[in-house]
Order: C-alpha cells, then sequence, then structure tokens
C-alpha cells in the first residue's frame, strides 16, 4: 500500500491538526478535572461532583467562567507585552504535540494515512525546541505585570528552565543514540524491533527524564514559578479570566505533551506490548511489519481496528504518565529554591552525562562483538543501566543530596543555630 | 512562666531519605486515594444533625387559636445585647397585652439566645436552624408574621442541672 498524496493527503492532514488540537484541549480540560478528583480523594473528599453526571461537565462550566469574568489590566503592566504573555505561552505548548505519533499508520482507500501531524525529521528537537519556546511567555508577562511576584516567578522558571534542560537533552541523547535517529516514528519503530522498551535499557535515562519532565513543566515538587506560599501565583498573580486560563491550558497541555513524549521514548508510544502484529514502519517505499531470519522486509498488514487499538494503548500509557503527575503533585511537597538548583546541577547533569558515556560505550562494545539490533542487545544494556540505576539511587539515597535544612551534612562539624533572642531594653537600677 | 521551647528531634544525619519517604508517601497517597471512606458531606442531600442547643433563626410559639404567645413584657429587647428587636405593645378589649409590632433583624442578632432565656410565657425561640438565604437584605428583618410561620424545632436551652444536655 502506497502512502497517501495529493488533495486526499491535503484533507487528512487538516483533518488530523482539527482532529489533534480537538483532542488535546479536551484531554486539558479533562485532566483539570482529574487533577481535582484524584487531589479529592486522595485528601478523602469527593471532589467536583455536582455539574452533570460525575460532575464531567464541569470543565466546561469552569471554561464559561473563565470567558465570562473581568479581565484585569494592572494600571502600571506594560499592555503589550502583557497581552502577549499569554499567547506565547499556550501556542508553543500546543503545537509541540504534532510530531508524537499516536497511533499505527490508518489505511484508507486513498492511500496510507500516517497517525502523526507532522512527521518532521527532526522530531524529537522540535519537542525540545518549541517546548523551551514556553518560556518566553512566562518570562515576558513576568516581567510586564510589573509585580514583584510575577517577576520572581518568571526568574525563577527561566533558571528552572534551563537547568533542567541540560539533563533533559542528556537523558534524551541515550535514546537517540539507541535508536539511531531522532524522528518519533522511528523511534516507535526501533523499540518495536528491539522487543524492548526503552524504559527497560535505558532505565536511568527514563528516570532522569521523567524527572527532568517534571521541573520542565513546573509541576509539583518543581513548581518554584507559582510558588503559591512564597509567590502569591508566581508569574501569573495578575493575570485573570481567560489570560489566566490560557496560562492554565498551557500548563496542562504542556504536561500532556511531556507525557506523550515519555510515553513516545521509554514505554514504545503505541506499540501494544508482546505482540509484533501491530508493528507497521514506513520503509524503502512500503510498509513492513520486520524482517524475517534472511531479512528481506515482511509487508505489513494495515486495518483500521489495528490503527484504532494502537491508538487507545498510546492513550493509556500517556494517562498513565498524566495520573503519575497528578499523583506525585498531591502527594510530594515543593521543593526548597537551592534543593531545585542542587539537585539540576550537582546530581542530574554530571548523572546524565557519564550515563551517556556508559550507553555509548556499551553501545560500541556490542556493536564491535556483532551482537544483532535485537532481544539480546537489549537484555544486555538492561542490565548495564540497571546497574547505573542502583548505583543512582544508592547515591540519591540517605541525605547525600536532598537534606533537611537543620541536619549538618558533616557529623564533625557541628551546626551553630544563631542567636535568635532580641535584647530586650535595658532595665534601670539593674 | 516563661515561653515554653519544644525541640524537635531531627534524625541523625545519614539516617533520613528522600527517595523512600517520597516512596512511602507516594503508597499512602495511593492508599487514601482507593479508599472509599470519604469525609466529605454531600450537604443538600445529607443533612448535618444540629445539636439541640442549636441556636438559629427565632421561632415564636404561638396559642392553639394562632395568637402569639408573646405577651408583650418587653423583657426581650431590653435585654437583647444587639439590641436587634423591635416591640410594641398593645392590649386588647380583655385586658390581655400583645404585640403589635414585634420584629427580630435577623443580620443584627448575635443568636445568644438570652431572648429566649428571659422570656417569662416561653414565646420567642432561637431555633434549630441556618438556612436562611435571601435574595435582599431587607428580607433578613422578620415580622411577627413570619416569626410564627417559622416551623423548625426550637433551641433546647441550656440546663444547669444537666450541664451536658444529656
Ligand atoms: S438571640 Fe440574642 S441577639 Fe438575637 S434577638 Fe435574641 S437576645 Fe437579641
Ligand atoms: S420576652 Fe417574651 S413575652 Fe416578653 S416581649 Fe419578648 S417575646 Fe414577648
Amino acid at each position: 500500500m502506497e502512502p497517501i498524496s495529493g488533495v486526499p493527503a491535503v484533507l487528512a492532514m487538516l483533518g488530523k491538526i482539527v482532529g489533534i488540537f480537538t483532542a488535546v484541549m479536551i484531554v486539558v480540560a479533562y485532566t483539570t478535572y482529574a487533577e481535582r478528583r484524584v487531589s479529592a480523594w486522595i485528601q478523602d473528599r469527593h471532589g467536583p461532583n455536582r455539574v452533570g453526571p460525575f460532575g464531567l461537565l464541569q470543565p466546561i462550566a469552569d471554561g464559561i467562567k473563565n470567558i465570562l469574568k473581568e479581565e484585569t489590566m494592572p494600571a502600571t503592566a506594560n499592555r503589550f507585552w502583557f497581552v502577549l504573555g499569554p499567547m506565547l505561552s499556550i501556542i508553543p505548548a500546543l503545537v509541540a504535540i504534532a510530531v508524537v505519533p499516536f497511533a499505527a499508520p490508518l489505511p484508507t482507500p486513498w492511500g496510507v494515512v500516517d497517525m502523526v501531524v507532522a512527521d518532521v525529521p527532526i522530531g524529537v528537537l522540535w519537542v525540545l525546541a518549541i517546548g523551551s519556546l514556553g518560556i518566553y511567555g512566562i518570562v515576558i508577562s513576568g516581567w510586564a505585570s510589573n509585580n514583584k511576584y510575577a517577576f520572581l516567578g518568571a526568574l525563577r522558571a527561566s533558571a528552572q528552565m534551563v537547568s533542567y534542560e541540560v539533563a533533559l537533552g542528556l537523558a534524551l541523547i541515550a535514546t537517540l543514540m539507541l535508536a539511531g535517529n531522532v524522528t518519533l516514528t522511528e523511534m516507535v519503530w526501533q523499540q518495536q524491533q528491539l522487543d524492548w522498551w526503552y524504559a527497560f535499557p535505558l532505565s536511568l535515562a527514563f528516570i532522569l527524564f521523567v524527572i527532568s519532565a517534571f521541573a520542565e513543566t513546573n509541576r509539583l515538587p518543581f513548581d518554584m514559578p507559582e510558588a503559591e506560599s512564597e509567590l502569591v501565583t508566581g508569574y501569573h498573580t495578575e493575570y485573570s479570566a481567560m489570560k489566566f486560563s490560557m496560562f492554565f491550558i498551557a500548563e496542562y497541555a504542556h504536561m500532556m505533551t511531556a507525557s506523550a513524549l515519555m510515553a513516545t521514548l521509554f514505554l514504545g508510544g503505541w506499540d501494544i506490548p508482546f505482540a509484533t502484529w501491530d508493528d507497521a514502519y514506513y520503509w524503502q517505499g512500503q510498509y513492513i511489519s520486520g524482517f524475517d531470519e534472511a531479512g528481506a522486509p515482511i509487508a505489513a498488514s494495515l486495518a483500521a481496528w489495528k490503527s484504532l487499538a494502537t491508538y487507545a494503548v498510546f492513550s493509556l500509557k500517556t494517562a498513565f504518565f498524566l495520573f503519575l503527575y497528578i499523583w506525585v503533585r498531591w502527594t510530594l511537597p515543593r521543593f526548597r529554591y537551592d534543593q531545585v538548583m542542587t539537585l539540576g546541577w550537582k546530581v542530574m547533569l554530571p548523572v546524565s552525562l557519564a550515563y551517556v558515556m556508559v550507553v555509548a560505550s556499551t553501545i560500541l562494545v556490542l556493536d564491535y562483538l556483532e551482537i544483532p539490533y535485537g532481544f539480546v542487545f537489549g537484555l544486555v544494556l538492561t542490565v548495564v543501566s540497571g546497574l547505573c540505576t542502583l548505583g543512582f539511587l544508592f547515591f540519591l539515597d540517605r541525605d547525600r543530596v536532598i537534606a533537611g535544612a537543620a541536619v549538618p551534612h558533616r557529623l564533625d562539624r557541628p551546626v551553630r543555630m544563631p542567636d535568635t533572642r532580641v535584647p530586650g531594653p535595658a532595665i534601670r537600677g539593674d | 512562666m516563661g515561653v515554653q521551647v519544644k525541640v524537635i528531634q531531627r534524625p541523625e544525619p545519614g539516617r533520613t531519605s528522600y527517595l523512600r519517604a517520597a516512596l512511602k508517601g507516594m503508597a499512602l497517597t495511593f492508599r487514601h486515594m482507593v479508599n472509599p471512606t470519604k469525609v466529605t458531606q454531600q450537604y443538600p442531600e445529607e443533612q448535618t444533625d444540629l445539636s439541640p442547643r442549636w441556636r438559629g433563626t427565632h421561632v415564636m410559639e404561638t396559642h392553639a387559636d394562632g395568637r402569639p404567645k408573646c405577651v408583650a413584657c418587653g423583657l426581650c429587647p431590653t435585654v437583647c445585647p444587639a439590641n436587634c428587636i423591635r416591640l410594641v405593645g398593645g392590649e386588647d378589649d380583655n385586658g390581655n397585652r400583645y404585640p403589635i409590632v414585634y420584629e427580630i433583624d435577623e443580620f443584627r442578632c448575635i443568636f445568644c439566645g438570652m431572648c429566649q432565656e428571659v422570656c417569662p410565657v416561653e414565646a420567642i425561640h432561637v431555633g434549630q436552624h441556618f438556612e436562611n438565604a435571601e435574595y435582599s437584605r431587607d428580607r433578613f428583618v422578620y415580622d411577627l408574621d413570619r416569626l410564627m410561620e417559622q416551623d423548625h424545632p426550637s433551641t433546647l436551652l441550656w440546663d444547669p442541672s444537666d450541664p451536658r444536655s444529656e
């Protein structure tokens, strides 16, 4: 079967764009709902259950409320940038998802439609580039608000983004080396070929990526930019109504993109576990599902129900990460700012750098021994990465990285508590 | 007595682990999440059991023939600390005193229950009721008819011989 071309291709593309945009908006809306429900359950409450059955219409009610609310404009704000900020924040958040493949290719009477909005050759780099553009929205709105809390939040956001982008990129390099390509469709295909999802042969990269993704999306325990207890709500302190809503949508869209990315990079994307009938990849002019013993390609049998099944699996994987985001948020308290920076620069960066070296050497050795890219290849990498992960966890354990504020790091250096007694007025005749 | 200082014993360095504590916390929150017993009361459907001594909006007791029990003695407007009872007393042909005007401003009322305590004929009562929402402020001045219409149970006064209402 041939890939779709001509006018139907354009129509299919438009359909995918509208479909994905709608899907993202709906998922974002219902992630806010899930967030409130799950947080309520965790705190032994019920959560929103009034609007519609089980409160399912709550996001719609919130949307209407946000549109109807009054837009405030602080008198001292810089009007142009103040209005531009939320837009700069929401657009990258919605655009980044475009390169993530979400199902197996769909056969139609006019040709095969790839289930990805834009399979650009730079793939994952697009996500990184667009994802980090979102910070401009935050910094600009923080500055334009002319409010010290908003400004501090914006500064923190940029510092945090810069710090964790490094670790994120380095964790990503491990996957790129293993897949040998940067497009996400190829990434999924390579995981199907390896018989291992990259979460196993690259377990440490997976852990580092998840931690960095939490920091990049400004979610707890890394939500420095909007730390309510210190900064009111950080960079969006001055925003109301739909402008605030845009920041909110952007945050959840980032979350969703990060979840979809983690699912694609480390959990095999739309790949159905323990099955090969769903595998499909456009290779040298045809769709194949693998290679036989002699190395000849096996043609893939595409079907609409297969696309649907793989789409369901992909949604499940993404939902799992979204749930993880929510679960972590309602469990862990926020880090101190210095802890965030320490973790970013003194732990994540060196560890990911060293790990990239380890993975590179292992792949080099495996290639040298001429072990084919397959189960055994993955097994060796899994063992090596497992050892690295254990070492990392051992290093992270027992106060070595994140310690309580009053705990001295060395026993031989006693902590001197500052003398906080206020000297009283001198008593006469004393 | 001086200021009491409580020294919290922190665990020794190297004895705590963020990682293990975090995982423990995740397990705890997950257990709470799947636990079906929730503390929320689904208010409009599930009503709260008010204490018998709950002091809410007032009730004026009536005789069997529908007349208010109040004899316009003027004790409750006198004792009311918030000065929110307006009483104009009158006398009928038989020489019985009755209230011509009896109004309570529920906005000013502090629900101390002293009007109920002081009333010699047990006419005015505070009641076990709290759902008082209205669309305008002037609806909060309850006149005599409105006070007589209230059908919620009236408050049990504190009894010194049974201090815990048992
Ligand atoms: S409850 Fe207290 S404040 Fe209210 S009307 Fe009676 S005496 Fe006045
Ligand atoms: S104390 Fe009782 S009888 Fe006297 S005016 Fe008040 S309600 Fe009427």
